[in-house]
């Protein structure tokens, strides 16, 4: 699904290199977390992924099943079936959530060259997913993110990605400003999407999240790279003990 | 006192290819205007108001030509149940134009108003015009008031049913047009104005609106997309206690626009709204300038200006709220703002208190910015390709103005062209 070796980058305004060669592969219907302490490079590698500008790639490569995600724009990759649920979800004043969601379905659509959704079949499916996620027709009225809650933005990214049902979901921290309620909530969300065809990259600092979304496998990543695999008792492992240890043992 | 000769001499030679109307009871509103005119002079680019907009064009003997445009997209206003007068390079168009009579309204040709001894339209015929001089000239207006010959006397009485249509059509090259428009608004009546078309090579307009206790007018506009029109049109509205004035103008392309609004808010509790949204690509140059005078107690006046400027456009917002001693409880809101598509256009802001009056709430903003990065990468990263992103940040740029407008119909329906600018730009 989607495969990064030895992925170098550096930020593009000044010369600074944060991924220092990570080597990650995500399997169709897998959850793999990545955890580290802050300024690893955690969200770097996220916004890389999905195209975002100011960072340039210097070595390396990143594909999604088999096809090179680097050099697309971010619209073609989100086409490509990649999602990311930003840690810190955008404002857009004056543009309507459900005009923003219907926009982005067909547009998807139109990218890989499938009919566009019918007014009636999306307000259906819009309803039936926002339903699930305690978002009600309000929160699918008001613009985009403005004036919704730490909670309800998460919420809405979820929303999204149950919408443009993606192959490869990479969650930002998205527990960061979640009380527990909302976080389950969320888990929940993510959860109902799991299936074999799908893979998900999960990146926190905290192991709480992954007690609802059960990971198979976890990376701790330090300054630029994957340090260490393992499975899901690694996250309790930095829970208990902090980074420090796997960090000393690394070096 | 004697103008200098570096007005004199450019006003002359424009009011050499100009005929006063004599006869009738608005010649002497005609002659007061033209003398006004000559003692003032024509406006010239080293003048304060002017600073930001050339007026040669403006003044000049003859208008340039400008080229008759073809509309490939739904007229505006098209499907709006509407009352439509029909003007072509500035002349009243009775084949085109519906039957003047519908309840609640009286309508005259100013032409046929001229030849009369008495009509009630001579209470207002410059006479708004020629308060709105002080304390900033506004020769241009003075120009229409002395040699408009056409143009419409709407006498509002009681609630018509549908909106006053004025339709302007541009079909000659060369046509410079002065029209002339006053509106009345009486106790308790209630009226929609609805404005369109390209008009003219160039355009001379003003409209003077009393607006009587208790009264309503609502004004939206769209000025037409012929690309080389120019146009300096002025709005002067009155108002009396309780009345209400909410005034909406879209302009998509035209190479100079300048559209005053000159407000005055006599009777106490009046309501006063002017917005507009226009958006500019390469050689477009468009000024707001509103001048709203806050003359009574716990008056609301809100000016809400948003720009869309692309390839060297440039957009001039001058807007001041002048509040008079003893006009207090003024509520007074003003912003205006550009959203600039590149590097190359230009947005010239003049936004301006004046107050006298001690207790009142006043504020004024103006921005000038560029997409929002972090929305349009938001947007790209769900799909939506990076034209189609850009149009739905701009869109959502000129809501707020759009927001203004009252009746959804008539803002969505300004809404579908500035779509049809967006996209036929990408």
């Amino acid at each position: 699904m989607l495969e990064i070796k030895n992925l170098h980058v550096q930020l593009k305004e000044e010369d600074k290199q944060i991924l220092k060669g990570v080597d990650l592969t995500v399997e169709p219907g897998k959850v793999h977390a990545i955890m580290g302490p802050n300024g690893s490079g955690k969200s770097t590698l996220s916004y890389v992924l999905a195209g975002r500008e100011g960072y340039e790639v210097t070595e390396g490569s990143a594909t999604l099943n088999g096809v090179s995600l680097l050099d697309m724009e971010p619209e073609a990759r989100a086409a490509a079936g990649l999602f990311l649920a930003f840690q810190y979800p955008v404002e857009i004043p004056g543009v309507g959530n459900m005009t923003f969601l219907r926009t982005a379905v067909n547009a998807q659509r139109k990218a890989r060259g499938e009919d566009e959704m019918s007014a009636t079949d999306f307000l259906k499916l819009v309803r039936e997913r926002a339903k699930a996620l305690k978002i009600d027709a309000d929160m699918l009225k008001r613009p985009v993110n403005v004036g919704f809650s730490g909670g309800e933005k998460k919420r809405n990214e979820i929303l999204q990605m149950a919408m443009l049902e993606p192959k490869m979901c990479i969650l930002d921290e998205t527990d960061s400003g979640l009380d527990v309620d909302a976080m389950k909530l969320v888990a929940d969300g993510v959860n109902a999407l799991r299936d074999e065809g799908r893979g998900f990259l999960v990146i926190t600092h905290y192991q709480r999240l992954l007690d609802h979304i059960k990971p198979d496998v976890v990376h701790i990543m330090a300054a630029g790279r994957i340090i260490k695999t393992g499975g899901p008792e690694l996250a309790l492992e930095v829970e208990t003990n902090g980074y420090a240890d796997i960090l000393n043992e690394v070096a | 006192m004697a103008l200098p000769d570096l007005k004199q001499d450019p006003t002359e030679a424009r009011l050499a290819r100009l005929t006063l109307p004599e006869g009738g009871c608005l010649a002497p509103a005609r002659q007061e205007a033209l003398a006004r005119l000559r003692a003032m002079g024509l406006p010239q680019r080293r003048d304060e108001y002017w600073k930001f907009t050339r007026p040669d064009a403006l003044i000049q003997p003859d208008p340039i030509p400008a080229s008759v445009g073809v509309l490939d997209e739904t007229p505006i206003f098209d499907a709006i149940d509407r009352l439509k007068i029909v003007f072509v390079d500035g002349v009243f168009d009775p084949e085109a134009s519906d039957d003047l009579t519908l309840e609640g309204v009286q309508i005259d040709r100013i032409a046929d108003i001229c030849g009369k001894d008495i009509h009630w339209t001579k209470d207002i015929f410059g006479v708004l015009e020629a308060r709105g001089q002080t304390p900033v000239a506004r020769p241009l207006a003075a120009l229409s008031t002395a040699f408009a010959t056409d143009g419409v006397a709407i006498h509002v009485t009681g609630k018509p049913a549908k909106p006053i249509s004025l339709i302007y059509r541009h079909e000659n090259e060369t046509s410079d047009v002065l029209l002339h428009h006053v509106i009345r608004v009486d106790p308790g009546a209630v009226a929609t104005i609805l404005e369109n078309g390209p008009a003219a090579a160039r355009l001379n307009k003003v409209t003077e609106i009393d607006i009587a206790d208790g009264g309503t007018l609502h004004h939206v506009r769209a000025q037409g997309r012929d690309h080389e029109r120019r146009a300096a049109t002025h709005m002067f509205t009155r108002m009396g206690e309780g009345s209400v004035y909410k005034s909406f103008t879209l302009t998509v392309n035209g190479v100079l626009t300048r559209n005053e609004q000159v407000v005055e808010l006599t009777g106490d509790n009046a309501i006063a709204h002017v917005a507009g949204a226009c958006v500019g690509d390469g050689d477009f140059h468009h000024d707001d300038t509103v001048f709203i005078t806050h003359d009574a107690q716990n008056c609301e006046s809100r000016q809400v200006f948003k720009k869309v400027l692309r390839n060297g456009a440039v957009g001039v917002f001058q807007g001041k709220i002048l509040v008079k001693p003893g006009a207090q409880k003024t509520d007074g809101y003003q912003i205006s703002q550009s959203l600039m598509l590149d590097d190359d256009s230009q947005f010239l802001a003049k936004p301006e208190l004046e107050i006298y009056a001690d207790d009142v709430a006043c504020s004024h903003g103006s921005t000038s910015g560029a997409i929002d990065e972090e929305g349009l990468f938001y947007l790209r990263s769900r799909g939506v390709p990076k034209g189609e992103a850009t149009d739905l940040l701009t869109q959502a740029f000129l809501a707020e103005a759009l927001d203004e407008i009252e009746d959804k119909t008539l803002s969505e329906d300004l809404l579908e062209r500035l779509r049809g600018w967006l996209t036929r730009r990408r």
